[in-house]
């Protein structure tokens, strides 16, 4: 890894949910995952987290993204992986 | 409902559509008729066999059936015909395709004009780009590519043939080194490329052959989509296809004719380019580079390509456009006296506009009553009153109402019937200016039938429609059902809307008289007699008088004391007005101006009222009363003080004249004096340019240091001019009350109309370009003194002088081609950004969401903030809460260490 985009101030921090979390949020939402926003597997962030993780993250999984900005306070999205 | 459910119940859903040239095997299998003759109707009105009318074609008459497919007018969807071309013809919608083909491939093997390597490396990329994930416009690219690499090689890999240079003749002419190649060559060529050549080229061989781009074969459209029209006089008249149709059949039949008789080349080539023309024109009749084919009148045809295109075409005008019934569009003008709620509506339009209503065991008597009445019933006095247009019966049948037959309907009413009523006051309707930018261009308003024939409505609406009165029209929309009808009254009425969601402060507000009225009610609180504060209180409906005070054994009232009545109660506020001066350390309330505006308890206690209190965009008061005290208190509030502000502004009277712009002859010579010597700096600036003397600025040439020296000069002589003329210039001129207060003008405008008009620009340099070396023959050459450059110093009342008048309208024009670029540009902009967020809503759950309802945030804002609930932007109005909790006295203190503290 020669550079963890993770700790770039400008991006937000992505977490990988387990799958009762996952649960927890589609539940919460009343959602399928279809319907969440989505990124892609081969985003420099997804690459990084699995880096960290040392397993692949299989398409389908849900990464919490977490922002901080200056008008909104914190902000929490919820992405799924999709092929990339 | 906001359950993501599985789609069931779906018996048929479109996977996908695949779009492919069309061969012309597929035409003639697809027609319905061959056409050979150019005529539509015989001497009886029959349609000709094997004519452009051809019954085969589908039917347009009524009770006739298709000859093609059997079925009735209803049914018959129409059916395509064709015209086999003596010779092939180029179609220009492919133009480009096809001289992409064949300047990539070889003119003798027809193979694509690259290696074997070079194909394989392109083979290569394309699948890795299919699977990256590319889309048509990655494809699209390469495909370019490619294209770009096979046509700058000269000599065939394949067959060694070399190649010659094509170019393309505009619109549809080929040329080989200057060698025509006739359509039938290319269409040659294009057969001889293989199949496994064409994936590279960006086309499919399993659909698409690339000779299919040259026609052979042209297929005519069903009458279906080219109706003739019959005119009163019994004349038919033909759509412009059938015309343009008719020409090409005409020349076609002449071609064969010529080619078959052995006619000489040169005549069957002249007839072979004007098919090709009359085809092209078929197509698109805007083809550059050949006249447009035009009808006997003149006027150009409307083919194929301008059938679809442009704001009145198919897409933008008949499939984007829709057209609405209730709705009615007139002049607007303004009236002070209604509500912000309300609009007044024509007469003539209330009798046209209606609302269903149904008939209810409650309501039948009434109905019956209003039915009875007729279509134009009228009260005692000739006032209006509503009647009722049309009955609907149970089964849908419409009655239409008349005078006559009005008595015999309602007595025929039943429950569960629904009856048209005409416009009535308190109805609900829209009101919408286009454009329509953003949601307060379409507000609920209250109907007021009033005489004549405008609509009328409250000046405070105007901003956020951003109307005026020199001419505008609006549209109104009536609403129909109850449930619209609720959401109109308690979302989109107008007192609802006073607060922008775009920046949290309101739009609608006073404007013009209104400012100026509250200014003159309150700067430096002037006493007023009894005769004209009653007038005020009067007008604004007030009957609560203020506290007199005595003044020479009479009872007077304070300005400011009247203007307190429109406040609610409990109101606190403390902000600096318009005519603030920004001092240095500001004296509060013993500002001498009287800027300082302070609220307390519902009491304007010090301050004059101005743009910053109740102005549209700025009113300070009008924000808080409408976010605090709620939207009926702001409207209330509203209401009354520009009505108060109206009677005020009576009392005296207002206007404005060139003779506002007066000042005396010492000030002139002030003016002058000042502007003498700034242009005389600017020449000593230019004698030491020219001698080599000027010290260029850090990263600046020596010519851009003496501009940018010269327009900080000139412009700090045209606000020096400006400020000699605003000290002669005081509050008690109307032109200055106007400025100031913000109502109208700026005070730049009026030391442009007494002072000095400053320097003209264009791009934002002075004006340097027109002549040789000058700006105009006046002028030396390589002038560059400050009236050689467009400096004016003149003022509009004084006039300008021929050069600076050149100049003026220089810089003028700029402004006004700036506007029209700029509202063109911003408008296509708006277009694309609306088309792209028209579907996102704001659901239950706080999410936003699009109509496939997948999560576009997981929270509205990422705050969940409503703008137009926020106080400018945040969620809680800090310095409000302070000033509630610890009262005026300290709260500048506090503020400024909690600024400091979070500063930390």
């Amino acid at each position: 890894m020669e550079f963890n985009v993770l700790e770039h101030e400008m991006v937000p921090e992505h977490h990988l949910l387990s799958e009762d979390e996952e649960k927890a949020v589609l539940k919460g939402y009343k959602i399928g995952k279809d319907q969440l926003p989505k990124i892609r597997k081969n985003d420099p962030c997804i690459k990084t987290l699995e880096h960290i993780i040392g397993d692949e993250i299989a398409e389908g999984r849900v990464i919490k993204v977490v922002r901080l900005n200056p008008i909104a306070g914190v902000s929490v999205a919820y992405r799924v992986v999709i092929r990339g | 409902m906001m359950v993501s459910r599985p789609r069931v119940g779906v018996s048929k859903r479109i996977q996908y559509i695949k779009f492919a040239h069309i061969s012309p095997e597929e035409i003639r299998k697809m027609s319905g008729v061959k056409v050979i003759t150019a005529d539509t109707y015989d001497d009886d009105g029959f349609p000709i066999e094997m004519g452009l009318m051809d019954p085969h074609l589908g039917v347009i008459e009524p009770g006739l059936r298709c000859r093609t497919c059997g079925a009735r007018v209803e049914d018959c969807p129409g059916h395509f015909g064709h015209i086999d071309l003596a010779m092939p013809v180029i179609h220009v919608g492919f133009i480009k395709d096809i001289k992409r083909l064949l300047q990539s491939t070889c003119r003798s093997c027809g193979r694509i004009l690259l290696t074997e390597k070079q194909m394989e490396e392109e083979e290569e990329l394309r699948f890795m780009l299919g699977s990256l994930g590319g889309d048509t416009t990655d494809f699209d690219h390469l495909m370019k590519r490619t294209a770009k690499d096979a046509s700058v090689r000269t000599i065939c890999p394949h067959c060694d043939a070399e190649q010659l240079k094509i170019t393309l003749d505009k619109p549809t002419t080929f040329r080989e080194e200057g060698h025509k190649l006739t359509p039938k060559e290319v269409r040659e060529r294009l057969e001889r490329i293989p199949d496994e050549d064409l994936m590279p080229m960006g086309l499919n061989h399993k659909v698409s052959r690339p000779e299919w781009m040259i026609l052979t074969a042209l297929p005519v459209p069903p009458v279906t989509v080219r109706p003739s029209i019959t005119l009163e006089s019994g004349e038919r008249s033909e759509d412009d296809l059938t015309h343009k149709l008719v020409d090409v059949l005409r020349i076609n039949q002449r071609l064969r004719e010529n080619r078959d008789a052995g006619a000489p080349q040169l005549i069957v080539e002249d007839l072979w380019e004007l098919l090709q023309y009359h085809i092209t024109t078929y197509f698109d009749n805007q083809t550059s580079g050949i006249p447009p084919a035009r009808h006997r009148s003149g006027r150009p045809l409307k083919t194929l390509v301008q059938r679809l295109k442009g704001k009145e075409g198919r897409f933008r005008s008949n499939l984007s456009g829709k057209r609405v019934n209730f709705s009615a569009r007139t002049v607007i003008s303004p009236d002070p006296v209604l509500s912000i709620n309300e609009v007044g509506i024509p007469v003539k339009a209330s009798r046209e506009l209606t609302i269903p209503i149904r008939v209810t065991e409650f309501n039948i008597d009434a109905v019956k009553e209003v039915t009875s009445r007729g279509i134009a019933p009228e009260g005692p006095h000739g006032e209006y009153l509503p009647g009722v247009n049309y009955l609907i019966r149970a089964d849908g049948r419409r009655i239409k109402i008349t005078d006559r037959n009005a008595e015999l309907v309602s007595e025929g009413i039943e429950i569960g019937q629904v009856i048209e009523r005409q416009l009535v006051d308190g109805d609900i309707v829209l009101f919408n200016r286009q454009p329509s930018l953003h949601r307060m261009s379409m507000m609920a308003h209250k109907v007021r039938v009033m005489p004549h024939k405008t609509f009328r409505f409250n000046l405070c609406v105007c901003p956020p429609y951003n109307a005026d009165f020199d001419g505008d029209e609006m549209n109104v929309h009536v609403l129909q059902s109850p449930e619209a009808i609720a959401e109109g009254r308690i979302l989109m009425l107008v007192q609802e809307n006073i607060l922008s969601p775009r920046f949290g402060g309101p739009v609608i507000g006073g404007i013009h008289d209104n400012i100026t009225g509250a200014f003159k009610l309150t700067h430096n609180n002037p006493l007023l007699n009894k005769a004209d504060t009653s007038m005020i209180l009067s007008k604004a409906n007030v009957y609560d008088w203020p506290e007199p005070v005595i003044v020479d054994g009479k009872e007077m009232w304070y300005g400011k004391d009247i203007f307190s009545i429109a406040l609610p109660d409990g109101l606190n506020l403390i902000y600096k007005s318009s005519i603030c001066q920004q001092c240095d350390k500001c004296k509060e309330m013993n500002c001498d101006i009287d800027a300082y505006v302070k609220v307390k308890d519902g009491q304007l206690l010090a301050g004059t009222i101005d743009e910053k209190s109740v102005g549209a965009f700025k009113g300070k008061i009008l924000d808080k009363v409408s976010r605090d005290y709620g939207a009926d208190a702001g409207r209330i509030f509203l209401e009354t003080s520009s009505k108060m502000a109206l009677a005020a502004i009576m009392i005296t009277g207002f206007s404005t004249s060139i003779d506002d712009e007066d000042i005396p002859e010492e000030a002139k010579i002030q003016i002058l004096e000042q502007l003498r010597q700034a242009i005389e700096k600017v020449g000593g600036y230019v004698e030491a340019y020219r001698e080599g003397t000027l010290e260029a600025m850090p990263g600046r040439s020596l010519e851009e240091t003496l501009e940018v020296e010269a327009m900080r000069i000139l412009g700090k002589a045209r606000d020096g001019a400006g400020q000699i003329a605003g000290r002669y210039l005081g509050l008690e001129n109307s032109a200055v009350i106007m400025a100031k207060s913000g109502a109208r003008g700026s005070m730049l405008n009026l030391s442009q109309m007494a002072g000095c008009i400053g320097q003209q620009a264009v791009r934002g340099e002075r004006i340097s370009r027109g002549y040789h070396h000058r700006t105009l023959p006046h002028f030396h050459k390589y002038d560059l003194g400050a009236d050689a450059k467009g400096f004016v110093t003149s003022s509009y009342k004084v006039g300008l002088n021929p050069t600076e008048y050149f100049f003026h309208s220089m810089g003028g024009r700029e402004g006004l081609v700036d506007t029209a670029v700029r509202t063109s540009r911003s408008g296509y902009m708006q277009r694309r950004l609306i088309n792209a967020l028209e579907d996102l809503k704001v659901v239950n759950d706080g999410t936003v969401r699009n109509t496939a309802n997948t999560i576009i945030q997981f929270k509205f804002g990422e705050d969940g903030i409503d703008p137009s609930r926020s106080v400018q932007g945040e969620a809680v109005d800090i310095d409000d809460t302070l000033l509630k909790v610890f009262g005026d006295k300290r709260f500048s203190n506090i503020a400024k260490e909690l600024k400091a503290a979070g500063g930390e």
